[in-house]
């Protein structure tokens, strides 16, 4: 399978630096990756979510520790599980309490950091999972772009079924209540996809940036838009723009792959900023 | 085919079929919170074709009664739609008008999205079907609001906002419209045309319209009934029933047709409850 990847690369790409087999793989994924964080970035913005999406990081980093520590035969079940139940359960905090949002948030995000924390320092094995902070996109296995592909397909088979729901709820929970929406559950399917997601990814791009994956191509597409629909493609457009280009510069820069992406997203998200009084309406 | 007994006494002569014509009925709504009842028996009898405004001290339970008509909160009693056979079987309609929206003004979202995302199945971010355009515009039209179609929501006034969302909740026709507090933040010429709109609708649609609203002179110039609600029904009746009785005038403050702002601060102090 990735033998047919490898050889479409060779003959479109006849570039150096997607010459190794690893850059392949790390190109396949950004392919993979980019399109799915600006689709769910768009409605963190939205909701004003950006918070707790880095909080949902801080529980799949806690994941990934507990996945290693119970072991088996990969760590990643172990690691989506526990962020799945630690999106679910903030999800229903946030929907039946009165407490802030933000202090829920900051309650459980620095308890699943501390967690995680404790678990891999424990024994004094902490530098083995120190990658998870900063992240590298060039470990990827084949095994890893499988699950990728799978997630791909899933996010984006959520997004068509789930997106009219989201919106509604977004922008009133009663209205969207009053149209037959169940917002808890359209709240949780949609949190769900965030954690699992990131708790596949966070290996790669690290716990430290990877909610900037998530928020600023988004962020950056707001600025310029007057719908949805050009909303979700200029969001994509430039999280794809930022991944590719991120991954090259970062292969000629020798730099952290995840954190260059990053760059280049923010660099996108001021250029639009500025241009945002030329495409008001 | 049950046919109710109710003991109403502002609407005596108008149980079971509502005297040959369609109507819903309120049969002893309660919601509690933890230990605190919020609304007890309430029961309100709303005829179709008529607006039926449901005013009240703050912390009465307006918004809460809405809510759990809604469905969205947990409550006691039951909600009945009758139409001239009796106990619809079917699932009715509610359309609903939120107070305000929580949205971030700055979110790339159009009317047209907002159609779309309600009444469509197709997914708003890839696809813009013809005939959800089509049938939005026909229900921004009834609105006067067919050439906000395209304008961004976060672009809109308080009273375009209110119609767009009034002409989101006819769609498809409700068999009981919801207003809640509709002229928060609106200037007087579109609170004006927003009430003439709903005036127009509820005779042309036969809807039976509840409106939650503090604003007592709209009140009375536009609705058909009202209910004073303060945790349960204290009065209700027509306009001028309800604001000469001494228990509205008490809750309110006696003047409130003049009052100025140190009359309405003191009238709201009266009745809030304790």
């Amino acid at each position: 399978m990735l033998e047919i990847w490898y050889r479409i690369v060779d003959l479109m790409l006849p570039f150096e630096w997607v010459n190794h087999d690893f850059m392949k793989n790390a190109l396949l994924a950004v392919l993979l990756l980019t399109p799915v964080f600006g689709l769910l970035g768009t409605m963190v913005v939205s909701n004003r979510m950006a918070f707790f999406s880095d909080s949902i990081g801080h529980g799949a980093f806690t994941g990934v520790a507990i996945g290693a520590l119970l072991g088996g035969i990969q760590p990643i079940w172990g690691a989506i599980l526990f962020s799945v139940v630690f999106a679910v359960t903030i999800t229903i905090i946030k929907n039946k309490t009165k407490t802030s949002t933000d202090t829920v948030i900051g309650v459980f995000s620095s308890t699943a950091v501390a967690i995680g924390l404790v678990i891999m320092s424990a024994g004094g094995g902490f530098n083995k999972f120190s990658s998870y902070l900063v992240g590298d996109i060039l470990s990827i296995s084949p095994f890893e772009l499988l699950l990728l592909l799978l997630a791909f397909f899933a996010v984006i088979l959520l997004w068509l079924l789930i997106f009219n729901k989201v919106l509604l709820t977004s922008i009133n929970q009663s209205l969207a209540s009053s149209r037959g929406v169940n917002t808890l559950f359209i709240d949780i399917l949609f949190t769900v996809a965030i954690a699992v997601v990131v708790t596949i990814t966070i290996q790669w791009v690290g716990l430290l940036i990877i909610n900037s994956l998530i928020v600023l191509p988004a962020a950056a597409s707001r600025n310029i838009t007057h719908n949805v629909r050009q909303y979700h493609a200029v969001s994509v457009g430039i999280s794809m723009f930022s991944g590719i280009a991120g991954l090259i510069f970062s292969y000629y820069w020798n730099t952290a792959t995840g954190a260059t992406i990053v760059l280049i997203a923010a660099a996108a998200f001021f250029a639009m900023f500025l241009l945002r009084k030329r495409f008001a309406a | 085919m049950a046919v109710e007994m109710t003991i109403d006494n502002s609407h005596a002569g108008c149980e079971g079929m509502c005297g040959g014509l369609c109507c819903t009925k309120i049969e002893n709504f309660g919601v509690r919170k933890g230990q605190l009842d919020i609304l007890e028996n309430v029961n309100i009898h709303i005829h179709c074709g008529e607006m039926t405004a449901i005013i009240g001290p703050n912390g009465a339970g307006k918004s809460t009664l809405l809510k759990a008509l809604l469905g969205e909160i947990p409550h006691t009693g039951e909600l009945k739609f009758m139409g001239t056979g009796g106990i619809r079987g079917d699932m009715p309609v509610v359309g609903y008008v939120p107070q305000h929206l929580d949205f971030d003004p700055g979110t790339p979202t159009s009317v047209l999205d907002l159609f779309i995302a309600s009444c469509s199945g197709k997914p708003a971010w890839l696809f813009k079907p013809s005939n959800i355009r089509k049938r939005a515009i026909e229900g921004l039209s009834k609105v006067k609001a067919e050439h906000l179609i395209n304008r961004r929501l976060g672009a809109l006034s308080g009273g375009e906002l209110q119609r767009v969302l009034l002409a989101l909740a006819l769609d498809p026709v409700p068999n009981l419209l919801l207003l809640d507090e509709p002229v928060s933040g609106v200037d007087q010429g579109g609170l004006e045309l927003f009430y003439n709109t709903v005036a127009d609708l509820r005779s042309n649609y036969d809807l039976s319209i509840i409106l939650v609203s503090h604003d007592l002179e709209l009140v009375a110039k536009y609705a058909d009934r009202v209910v004073l609600l303060n945790r349960t029904v204290i009065t209700s009746g027509t306009p001028g029933q309800v604001f000469n009785d001494e228990r509205t005038l008490r809750i309110f403050g006696i003047p409130h047709f003049v009052a100025d702002e140190a009359d309405i601060g003191k009238g709201h102090k009266e009745g809030r409850p304790d």
